[in-house]
């Protein structure tokens, strides 16, 4: 079972890099926040793993929950600023 | 018992990394911003409480599994919150739907 999830995981990374290129060459700030976010979302799954492979998991969910609860925060101020401006 | 309990668990995560992995070419073969959004919106959505159950089936029955429930619930709701905030700023900053025939932008 843990080499699976180590699987799960370096197909999740291999995800990351390819929509980091959306992040860096996408026209626009706003295909750069769809970007972002994306892999904020990969990224909670990524941490959930890493606690399977440690053994550890009770710790790395508080971790996850926080990143879900900042990456949509995030989201929805980035938004809102660039609705504001101009 | 248990193998049935860590059978579904697999089966819900690859189905969870199939739809991560479609959102991504999704996301990067799209030819317009809200085409793009459409694709990560609903594909990252899934793919999350995909993956949240398949980890709280495996978990059994716990405390990190109700936690992880949370997890998915709350995803479930904020992912398509985000999704049509940034709709909204792109719409109102002036941002215009790509129609067939357009180049890709």
């Amino acid at each position: 079972m843990n080499i699976f999830f180590v699987a799960v995981g370096m197909g999740l990374c291999a995800l990351v890099f390819l929509v980091l290129y959306r992040a860096i060459f996408g026209p626009g700030v706003f295909n750069r926040i769809a970007a972002i976010s994306a892999v904020g979302t990969k990224t909670l799954i990524i941490l959930l793993i890493i606690g399977y492979v440690y053994n550890r998991v009770e710790m790395f969910i508080d971790i996850s929950m926080v990143y879900a609860l900042l990456n949509f925060i995030g989201c929805i101020a980035a938004a809102k600023y660039l609705e504001m401006e101009r | 018992m248990t193998y049935i309990l860590v059978g579904l668990a697999i089966i819900c995560i690859l189905g969870g990394l199939f739809f991560f992995t479609t959102a991504t070419i999704g996301l990067l073969r799209f030819p317009d911003f809200f085409t793009r959004l459409h694709a990560t919106g609903k594909g990252d959505t899934l793919a999350v409480f995909l993956c949240l159950i398949g980890f709280a089936l495996y978990e059994g029955f716990s405390l990190t599994a109700l936690k992880i429930v949370v997890i998915a619930v709350f995803m479930f709701l904020a992912q398509p919150t985000a999704t049509h905030a940034i709709s909204r700023a792109g719409i109102r900053r002036g941002l215009k739907p790509w129609v067939k025939g357009e180049e890709r932008r």
